[in-house]
C-alpha cells in the first residue's frame, strides 16, 4: 500500500480526536451500568426517612417507630433519669461513647440533640434481640445498683438510659443511636443527620 | 508473512481442518511438543489439580444455578430443595461446596511450590502475577458465593465483608450502599451477587487461567532445580532435560488426579461438612437480619486474612494490611534478590524464612477462626508482623546468603 501523498498530522489530528470523542462515549456509556447498582426507587422507598410526632409523649414515656426494619424508640428523660446517667458511669464499658456507635453530634453524655429526648435504634449489640424498658428502680432482679435503663432478656445485657452498656455483659458495644434531626420542637426525621454549623 | 496454514503437513480430513484451524499445531505446541523438564515432582501436581477443581466448579455451577433462586425470600428454601428434592442434587451442592475448598487448598499448595522453586523469577514474572489475580478473583468468587445460600452466616459474613468498604475515607459509607444496592445487605445485594459469581467473575476466572497457561508456554515451565532447560537443547532445538507434556505429564497428573479425586470424593461423600470448616454450622440457619450469630468467622480460606484485619486496632488500616497482605504477593519476583532460583541452592535464611513463613501462616488461619481474646490478638499481631517481614526483608535475606552452585543440568 502506498503512503506517499498522505497528510500525516492530519491523519494525527483524525486519530486523537477520534479517540477523545469515542473516549467520551465510553465514560457515557458506562455510567447506566454503574448507576443501574444503586438503590433502586423501590429500595429508596423503603429506606426513605421516617418522621415521628412526639408532642404526645410524656416524661418517661417510650413510643416506638420502624426505620429500614429495625424498631426505633424516643424516650422523653425525667430530670432524674439525665442525672442517674451519671451516677452509673463506673458500671459501664464505654461510658464516654468512644467506639463509634453514634453521629458525631449524638457523642455526648446523654447520647442525644436534646439531653431530654432520645433516639435510639431498639437493638441489642450482642445478637438483636430488642430489649425491654426498665426505668423502674429499685428493680431487685436486676441489682442494686440498677438505676434505670434496657435489660435484654435473651441474654441478660444491661444498657443505662443512654443506651450505654454495662460492664460484664455478653453485649460488647453501647447500643446505636441513628442519624435523625428535629423537623421542629416535637417533630423528629429519623435516617436524616443533623447539619452540623 | 507470519503465520502459515498447516505447518505440519497433515493430510486427509485432518489436513482439511489444519488449512483452516490450527489444530494439530495446537496440540504439538501446547501438548504433544511442549517441553517440560523431567525432574517434576510432588509438588508439580497442583496446577493441573487446581483446573480440574476449576471444571468440576464450573459443571456443578451449571447444574446447581437450575434450581437455585436468587431472591432472598427463596434462596435458602431453594437450597434446602436442592438438598432434599432435586435427584441428586445433594452431590451436585457438595461437589460444589467441597470444591471449594478444595480448590484454595491446592491452590495455595500451588503458590506455595511457587515461593520454594523461584517459579516467579524472570523470565516468569508475568505467569507469578497472572497467578496473583486468579487468586485475587477466586477470593471475590468464593465471597459471592459464600452469600448465595442467604444462611445466617452468608448474611452476616456479606455484612462484615462490604462494610469493609465503609471504612475508607469520605466516600465509604456511599460506596457501601451502591455495593450492597440498599441500605442494609438484602435481596438487591444477593441478586447481584448471584450475578458476579455466576457471570462475570467465572469469564474472568477462565480468561485469566488462560492468560497464565500462555505465559507458561510461552517462556516453559521452571523445575525443581531452578535452572532453564532451553539452555541445553539437542540438535532438534528439543532440551536435552526436557520430556513431551504429552504422553509423560498427562499420564503422571492422571496418577495424581486419581489420588486427590479419592481424597476429595471421600469428604464429598462421607464429611460434606468437614466438622463445620468446609460449611459453617450458622448456615444451616436461615439469613435473619435482626440476629447476630454469636461468632461470625469466615470460612477457613480466608481466616489468616482476617486475623490480620482484626489484629489492627483501626478499622481503615485493619482493611489497608489485609488487603496489602495480598497485594503484596505481585511484586515477589522484585523482592527476590536471590541469585539462585531455587530453595534448594538458596541458603539457610531463605530456608528459615519460607518455613517460618508458612508455619505462621497456618497459625493465622487457626487465629482468624478464634473468636477473639486478648492472647490471640497479640499472637494475630505478631502474626501479621511476621507476614510482612518476610516480605519486606526479602530483598535483604536473599542477597546476602551465600548460596550453593547451581548444576547446569536438572538432578534427578
Amino acid at each position: 500500500m502506498s503512503t506517499a501523498g498522505v497528510d500525516d498530522s492530519k491523519r494525527r489530528f483524525l486519530t486523537l480526536t477520534g479517540v477523545a470523542v469515542g473516549g467520551v462515549g465510553v465514560v457515557g456509556a458506562v455510567r447506566p451500568f454503574l448507576a443501574s447498582m444503586a438503590p433502586s426507587e423501590r429500595a429508596k422507598a423503603l429506606g426513605a426517612p421516617v418522621t415521628m410526632d412526639i408532642s404526645k409523649l410524656e416524661d418517661g414515656q417510650l413510643l416506638i417507630s420502624t426505620w429500614r426494619g429495625s424498631p426505633v424508640w424516643v424516650v422523653r428523660r425525667t430530670p432524674e433519669m439525665l442525672d442517674n446517667l451519671a451516677k452509673v458511669e463506673t458500671h459501664l464499658r464505654d461510658p464516654d461513647s468512644v467506639e463509634d456507635q453514634q453521629p458525631a453530634y449524638a457523642k455526648n453524655e446523654s447520647r442525644a440533640l436534646k439531653p431530654e429526648v432520645l433516639v435510639m435504634v431498639g437493638r441489642c449489640t450482642h445478637l438483636g434481640c430488642s430489649p425491654t424498658f426498665r426505668p423502674d428502680h429499685p428493680a431487685s432482679d436486676l441489682g442494686a445498683d440498677w438505676l434505670g435503663g434496657f435489660f435484654c432478656p435473651c441474654h441478660g445485657s444491661k444498657f443505662d438510659l443512654a443506651g450505654r452498656v454495662y460492664k460484664g455483659v455478653p453485649a460488647p458495644l453501647n447500643m446505636v443511636i441513628p442519624p435523625y434531626r428535629y423537623l421542629d420542637d416535637n417533630t423528629i426525621v429519623i435516617g436524616e443527620d443533623t447539619e452540623v454549623a | 508473512m507470519g503465520i502459515v496454514a498447516n505447518p505440519h503437513k497433515t493430510t486427509g480430513f485432518l489436513g482439511w481442518i489444519d488449512d483452516r484451524f490450527p489444530l494439530t499445531k495446537m496440540w504439538k505446541d501446547h501438548v504433544a511438543e511442549y517441553y517440560a523438564p523431567k525432574n517434576f515432582n510432588f509438588w508439580y501436581y497442583f496446577g493441573s489439580l487446581a483446573m480440574l477443581v476449576l471444571v468440576n466448579q464450573l459443571v456443578t455451577g451449571i447444574f446447581l444455578a437450575m434450581h437455585y433462586k436468587p431472591d432472598a425470600a427463596q434462596a435458602f428454601a431453594s437450597v434446602e430443595y436442592i438438598m432434599r428434592d432435586v435427584p441428586f442434587g445433594d452431590l451436585l451442592r457438595y461437589l460444589h461446596s467441597t470444591g471449594a475448598s478444595a480448590f484454595f487448598i491446592v491452590v495455595y499448595l500451588h503458590m506455595y511450590r511457587g515461593l520454594m522453586y523461584g517459579s516467579y523469577r524472570k523470565p516468569r514474572e508475568l505467569i507469578w502475577i497472572f497467578g496473583c489475580m486468579i487468586y485475587l478473583a477466586l477470593m471475590a468468587e468464593a465471597f459471592c458465593g459464600y452469600v448465595l445460600p442467604w444462611g445466617q452466616m452468608s448474611y452476616w459474613g456479606a455484612q462484615v465483608i462490604i462494610s469493609l468498604f465503609g471504612a475508607i475515607p469520605v466516600v465509604g459509607p456511599d460506596l457501601v450502599i451502591w455495593v450492597q444496592g440498599d441500605y442494609v445487605p438484602s435481596d438487591a445485594t444477593l441478586n447481584r451477587l448471584f450475578s458476579f459469581h455466576v457471570i462475570a467473575l467465572p469469564f474472568v476466572l477462565v480468561g485469566l487461567v488462560v492468560a497464565h497457561l500462555m505465559a507458561l508456554h510461552e517462556v516453559g515451565s521452571n523445575n525443581p532445580d531452578g535452572i532453564e532447560i532451553k539452555e541445553n537443547k539437542d540438535e532438534n532445538g528439543v532440551p536435552l532435560d526436557g520430556i513431551g507434556f504429552h504422553p509423560y505429564y498427562t499420564v503422571k497428573d492422571i496418577f495424581g488426579v486419581s489420588v486427590f479425586l479419592a481424597v476429595f470424593l471421600s469428604i464429598v461423600f462421607f464429611l460434606p461438612e468437614a466438622g463445620g470448616y468446609f460449611l459453617e454450622k450458622p448456615n444451616f440457619t436461615e439469613a435473619n437480619p435482626a440476629v447476630t450469630p454469636t461468632h461470625i468467622a469466615p470460612v477457613w480460606y480466608f481466616t489468616p486474612f482476617y486475623a490480620m484485619l482484626r489484629a489492627v486496632p483501626d478499622k481503615l488500616m485493619g482493611v489497608i494490611v489485609m488487603f496489602s497482605a495480598v497485594l503484596i504477593l505481585f511484586v515477589v519476583p522484585w523482592l527476590d534478590r536471590s541469585k539462585v532460583k531455587s530453595i534448594r541452592y538458596k541458603g539457610m535464611l531463605s530456608r528459615i524464612a519460607l518455613a517460618v513463613f508458612a508455619v505462621n501462616f497456618i497459625v493465622l488461619a487457626w487465629l482468624g477462626l478464634e473468636a477473639p481474646s486478648e492472647g490471640k490478638t497479640l499472637a494475630a499481631r505478631i502474626g501479621t508482623v511476621i507476614y510482612f517481614l518476610f516480605f519486606i526483608l526479602m530483598p535483604v535475606y536473599s542477597k546476602m546468603e551465600s548460596t550453593k552452585p547451581v548444576p547446569s543440568r536438572v538432578t534427578s
